[in-house]
């Protein structure tokens, strides 16, 4: 099952089910369609996804522009074996990197050939860079084993045809090459010895793949590690010999999705377009829980807890990231104070705040913000990757800003450092001692931006994700659920008072406590309860006693829902006039001007700082929400 | 009964060949639909090895006369 983190590229989104439909449009639709394909391009393809996608692509290059903005790229493929079905899966995959590529294949088996005739096909084409798509079932390898020398000679003797290779297409194609490392197969001749064993094919590929990564150092070819990523779905599905022997076909095509990928990987690191910088954001992504409302001692890090260890390994795959140049940043829907907490105070906290060269933590949209991230640090969107653990923001930072990268994560927490380095953003053709001190550099020159007004578009997302918000009063199934946001909600709290379960069970029903418990689906799925009302009748006011909302569902104007449904009900009750009470903790600065935003007015300040506001239920003026809302009968 | 298997191999041969229009049948031949060739017909026999959890030796997918006798092969390794 881990394998297919790999095969069906999981960090990428799913196609949508009309992907076939969109391919024919994008055939028919006039101008440029270069951004459609790379968006098309952007999802977890399969084979014959791949193909259809291609097809288009073929299809559009008959007509001058209609691939912009597409970067054009050429290459060559040679090869001992078939690269028929090679070609459409490199071409669709390399839109995913912004290229529109074009392939042109060499003869089969004729690889040197296709390098040393500058008349070749290959040659001819100019290519950007060549794929030297060796197998070993086509290299002068035959295993005999138990001869160290022939072990050697038979190393030496592929290794130089491969040179050869090499040499003759930099003299004729004027074009770097991109040869594989081999993958060997599971077969073995004596078990474990295999690798022991001079002549053994085993031995024969391991001295192989050695002499090949130290011949490439230092040259301006390129490595693709084939037997790594065969290594890692496991060599058993990588290697069938059903398709070897009816069409040559070198590996499994379940895997041409991740061949295609990590290629293209290549293509983009060689014209500077990989990643640069890693957004991440803070609670449940680097820590277990919610710091504004958990607390230091309540998150979840460290050793000793399955949970916190998988956090932990987010952190440390971050700072090794961090070493190797990659700038790191936080982008965090929290109070910028709290949310440094962890890094100054928490023992387990692998990541410091000398770490991260910008800081986000604020109570905007996060594409705003991640536009904050781009400019301070002048990294370009297409730089940026953001790991977040919510598919709401995913999906709001996919839809308004294509640029940036957003890993699709599973749930499980111990799997979001492997699927993030599986998406391979990060990919590099060189290190240098400048690279590893790159990270700080950033951090020196990053500026704090002022941000501006949440981003247009982030109303027409909120729709597009069928919001429904449900009222109902306090009940029985409700309970426990209710008592445990009152008992634990920090943030997102006007005033912060707790009541038992006993207690809200006295509510239930109470003439004089109008009550509400607040429940958001949305087409990523269900949320369950997220807010939690109670209003005090006194005469022709009511007075809400309390307000708390969960801050996953920040800037999706539940707040704005719940207020024009205390109006309805209010209205529908003879009751005139809201009077709200800010009671300041310091956890709650979040909702510090929340009356204000919704159009109450100040009604004066208590002698313990608390502030006063009112909304006359009349004055309120109904406004159209971008969600669904449903109500229990009782209301 | 017969064809219980028809739905999905439907929805396989639509993602390889995504232009064909007519239905799918136990007598539909390689003629019959638009790019059904040597090449796309190993892209498909791995398709329907994936779809339907099979393998398929290379004796049995090059002697298939129709979408039928494609079906019995795929009944015969399912009720094994």
């Amino acid at each position: 099952m881990n394998a297919e983190l790999f095969s069906q590229l999981s960090w990428l989104p799913r196609p949508p089910a009309d992907f076939h439909d969109q391919c024919r449009a994008l055939q028919q639709a006039a101008g440029a369609q270069g951004r459609r394909v790379r968006a098309l391009a952007s999802h977890a393809l399969d084979e014959n996804k791949l193909n259809a996608l291609a097809g288009a692509i073929e299809a559009l290059r008959a007509t001058p522009g209609a691939l912009e903005p597409l970067t054009p790229f050429k290459l060559g493929i040679a090869s001992n074996a078939t690269t028929h079905f090679l070609a459409p899966a490199l071409v669709a995959t390399a839109a995913r990197y912004g290229f529109a590529l074009q392939c042109v294949e060499g003869g089969f088996g004729q690889a040197l050939q296709d390098a040393s005739n500058p008349g070749s096909a290959i040659n001819r084409f100019r290519p950007d860079a060549v794929l030297v798509a060796l197998d070993y079932r086509g290299l002068p390898l035959r295993p005999a084993p138990g001869g160290a020398e022939a072990d050697e000679e038979a190393v030496s003797a592929a290794i130089a045809h491969l040179d050869a290779i090499r040499a003759a297409f930099r003299a004729n194609a004027g074009a770097p090459c991109i040869v594989q490392t081999l993958a060997r197969p599971p077969e073995s001749v004596f078990g474990s010895l295999d690798p022991a064993v001079p002549g053994t094919l085993r031995h024969l590929l391991d001295g192989f793949n050695r002499r090949l990564v130290e011949r490439l150092r230092g040259s301006s070819d390129l490595l693709l590690d084939v037997s790594g990523m065969a290594e890692t779905v496991g060599l058993a599905e990588w290697h069938d010999p059903t398709i070897w022997n009816i069409g040559k076909i070198p590996f499994d095509h379940a895997f041409l999705p991740i061949y295609a990928e990590i290629a293209c990987r290549l293509f983009a690191a060689l014209r500077g377009r990989s990643r640069r910088c890693l957004v991440l954001d803070l609670d449940n992504t680097l820590w277990g829980g919610v710091i504004g409302d958990d607390g230091v001692p309540g998150i979840v890090l460290g050793q000793g807890d399955p949970t916190g260890e998988a956090f932990l390994e987010v952190q440390r795959e971050a700072l090794a990231l961090r070493s190797r140049g990659i700038v790191l940043a936080v982008c965090s829907k929290n109070e910028d104070a709290i949310a440094r907490t962890p890094f100054r105070e928490h023992p387990d906290m692998l990541l410091r705040e000398d770490h991260i060269a910008m800081f986000q933590a604020n109570w905007q949209d996060k594409p705003a913000n991640l536009r904050a991230i781009s400019e301070a640090l002048s990294l370009g969107l297409d730089s940026l990757v953001l790991l977040d653990d919510s598919p709401v923001e995913r999906g709001l930072v996919r839809n308004l800003l294509p640029e940036v990268a957003v890993p699709e994560l599973p749930d499980d927490p111990a799997l979001y450092a492997r699927t993030l380095l599986a998406a391979g953003y990060f990919e590099a053709i060189a290190f240098s001692a400048e690279d590893r001190r790159r990270a700080d550099a950033y951090r020196e020159n990053a500026l704090r931006v002022v941000l501006k007004q949440g981003a247009a578009g982030v109303d027409d997302y909120l729709r597009s994700l069928k919001t429904v918000v449900d009222f109902r009063p306090f009940d029985a199934a409700g309970r426990s659920r209710i008592a445990q946001l009152i008992a634990k909600s920090n943030q997102f709290n006007l005033t912060t008072r707790r009541y038992s379960e006993a207690e809200v069970e006295r509510m239930e029903g109470d003439p004089d406590r109008f009550t509400l418990q607040v429940r958001l689906a949305d087409s990523l799925g269900d949320s369950g309860m997220i807010g939690v009302v109670i209003c005090v009748r006194k005469r022709e006011d009511w007075e809400i006693d309390t307000w708390l909302m969960s801050c996953r569902v920040l800037g999706r104007m539940v707040e704005d829902a719940v207020l024009q449904e205390l109006v309805r009900s209010a209205m529908a009750r003879g009751i005139r006039r809201l009077v709200g009470t800010y009671v300041p903790t310091a956890r709650n600065k979040l909702v510090e001007e929340h009356y204000a935003k919704l159009g109450f007015d100040h009604a004066g300040r208590e002698p313990d700082g608390s502030a006063r506001w009112e909304l006359f239920v009349e004055k309120h003026v109904a406004q159209v929400l971008p969600m669904e809302i449903t109500r229990s009968a009782s209301l | 009964m017969e064809d219980s298997l028809l739905p999905t191999l439907t929805n396989v041969f639509r993602e390889v060949f995504p232009g064909m229009s007519l239905p799918l049948s136990r007598q539909t031949t390689a003629a019959d639909v638009k790019g059904w060739d040597s090449l796309t017909h190993i892209t498909l026999m791995l398709s329907v090895q994936r779809a339907f959890r099979v393998r398929l030796s290379a004796s049995e997918t090059s002697q298939l006369r129709n979408v039928g006798a494609l079906i019995d092969l795929l009944r015969a390794k399912l009720e094994r």
